[in-house]
């Protein structure tokens, strides 16, 4: 076997090991348990009430807020990575750049901050 | 086919063998962590826990298992099937592959990839789908919030996280799991980064959705969240993902901070302990703790904990991280 697959194909194997055993839980527990479906039982729950709208309603902005800020910190944790690995090669000039990276960041940050984008009231 | 069969045949069946050992191990050790838990919170309250099955109640996480198997597979009408299917399976699969890239010992790992904290990184990130897509596929109002929650709290701490991880990271030089553990032979990294060990270990408790963040199961408001739907085996397979879960974080603790399989003093009876052992005390060590800030401390309110992660945690681990870099370049202290 050649060094790349040494490495991930058994992350593969793992991986379709671990479908393959929920799956087979799954199945024997159908097989195994009783299965008496009626319309009451299947209902939504709903604290007793029968559902009386479908779950697909609006919901508040800041999760989705939440989301694309997490994305530019994400991604902005994403440069780190190979920059923290790097640091020894790119020196004294590579960590700057890096701070003026990050710097840019930040004046976005404290925009969100002062826009009150990460108040949760 | 002799060739064939040596090249690729036995390898195969090796690295099959040693899945197969690890997940039988992880299992275990999943299961008795629920059994852990209902004890250690027991004695904590002065209550006895689970005595009845089995000597001292041993063998009461397996009497759980088999009665969850056993029961009805409830899909409501409502629910997109195949998602509603999917989601456990995910969250459980996920869960189990992150014990592919760990080290147990010098050398026993089952994948030795050199970006193994990335694919820890990664793996953990894309848990959020599993919760994301039982609380949407669902279709019933507390699934849908507890799900949105649970995503925001996850994605929310994941940063500070993946600041942490960085810094080590600066300190280390690589990204193999195995040499950040043998980066540690002189000083475990919690001892010089500790101000980044406590936002970690806080981080992993939001990012498992463990108390005192485990708003998302918040029993009083939401009824347990995204998974309100799920019974029986479906609802054991997200038991399953968030324990396995927190032993995964857990162990990325013990790599990251605790030295991995390195025993706290190289000399005599501390080197005779197989590497293993200490490994596993660690995680060990590690998983008490999650279950002794459960008994102790009370829930978090949701803006508390968005304020915690975004106000506190992330500016601090950033500045931690240009701290790092400037001192390791400062006096040229940068790993070869």
């Amino acid at each position: 076997m050649d060094e790349l697959l040494r490495e991930y194909l058994p992350i593969l194997i793992f991986l379709g090991l671990a479908l393959g055993l929920a799956m087979l839980l799954i199945v024997a527990s159908l097989v195994m348990g009783a299965q008496k479906p009626d319309s009451e039982k299947n209902a939504a729950y709903e604290c007793g009430f029968e559902p009386f709208e479908d779950a697909r309603a609006r919901f508040d902005v800041r999760f989705y807020l939440v989301a694309i800020l997490f994305i530019i910190f994400d991604l902005e944790v994403a440069f780190l990575f190979p920059w923290a690995v790097a640091l020894k090669d790119i020196g004294v000039f590579g960590f700057w750049s890096m701070v003026v990276f990050l710097g840019i960041l930040t004046v976005g940050f404290v925009y969100e901050w002062r826009k009150g984008a990460l108040e949760w009231e | 086919m002799a060739e064939f069969w040596t090249g690729y045949g036995l390898p195969t069946l090796i690295i099959l063998a040693q899945i197969l050992g690890v997940v039988i191990v992880v299992l275990i050790a999943m299961a008795y962590l629920t059994y852990a838990e209902r004890k250690v919170i027991g004695f904590m309250q002065l209550r006895l826990g689970p005595n009845v099955v089995g000597p001292f109640g041993l063998l009461q996480p397996f009497a759980d298992a088999l009665k969850l198997m056993l029961k009805e597979t409830v899909l409501p009408t409502g629910a997109n099937r195949g998602v509603f299917m999917i989601a456990p399976v995910i969250t459980f699969s996920l869960a189990l592959v992150a014990w592919a890239v760990i080290p147990f010992d010098d050398g026993w790992v089952i994948a030795d990839i050199n970006v193994g904290i990335l694919y820890l990184f990664a793996i953990s990130s894309l848990s959020v789908y599993g919760i994301i897509m039982a609380g949407w596929a669902s279709n019933s109002k507390y699934a849908f919030l507890g799900a949105l929650r649970s995503a925001a709290q996850m994605v929310s701490y994941e940063v500070s996280i993946g600041f942490v991880i960085v810094t080590v990271l600066l300190a280390v030089g690589s990204l193999n799991l195995s040499d950040i553990v043998r980066a540690q032979e002189r000083v475990w990294f919690f001892i010089p980064l500790f101000p980044m060990f406590i936002i970690f270990l806080v981080s992993a408790l939001a990012e498992t959705n463990r108390a005192p963040f485990d708003l998302p199961e918040a029993e009083a408001e939401l009824v347990s969240g995204y998974n309100v739907e799920y019974s029986s085996i479906t609802f054991a397979l997200f038991f399953l993902g968030e324990y396995i879960s927190m032993i995964v974080m857990s162990a990325m603790t013990s790599i990251l901070f605790l030295g991995g399989w390195l025993p706290p003093f190289a000399f005599a009876p501390f080197t005779w302990v197989p590497g293993v052992v200490w490994f596993a005390l660690k995680i060990a060590f590690i998983l008490f703790v999650f279950l002794w800030v459960r008994a102790t401390l009370p829930r978090y309110r949701y803006d508390q904990l968005m304020r915690l992660g975004w106000k506190v945690f992330l500016p601090f681990s950033l500045l931690w991280v240009v701290v790092t870099a400037g001192a390791l370049i400062a006096f040229d202290w940068l790993p070869t």
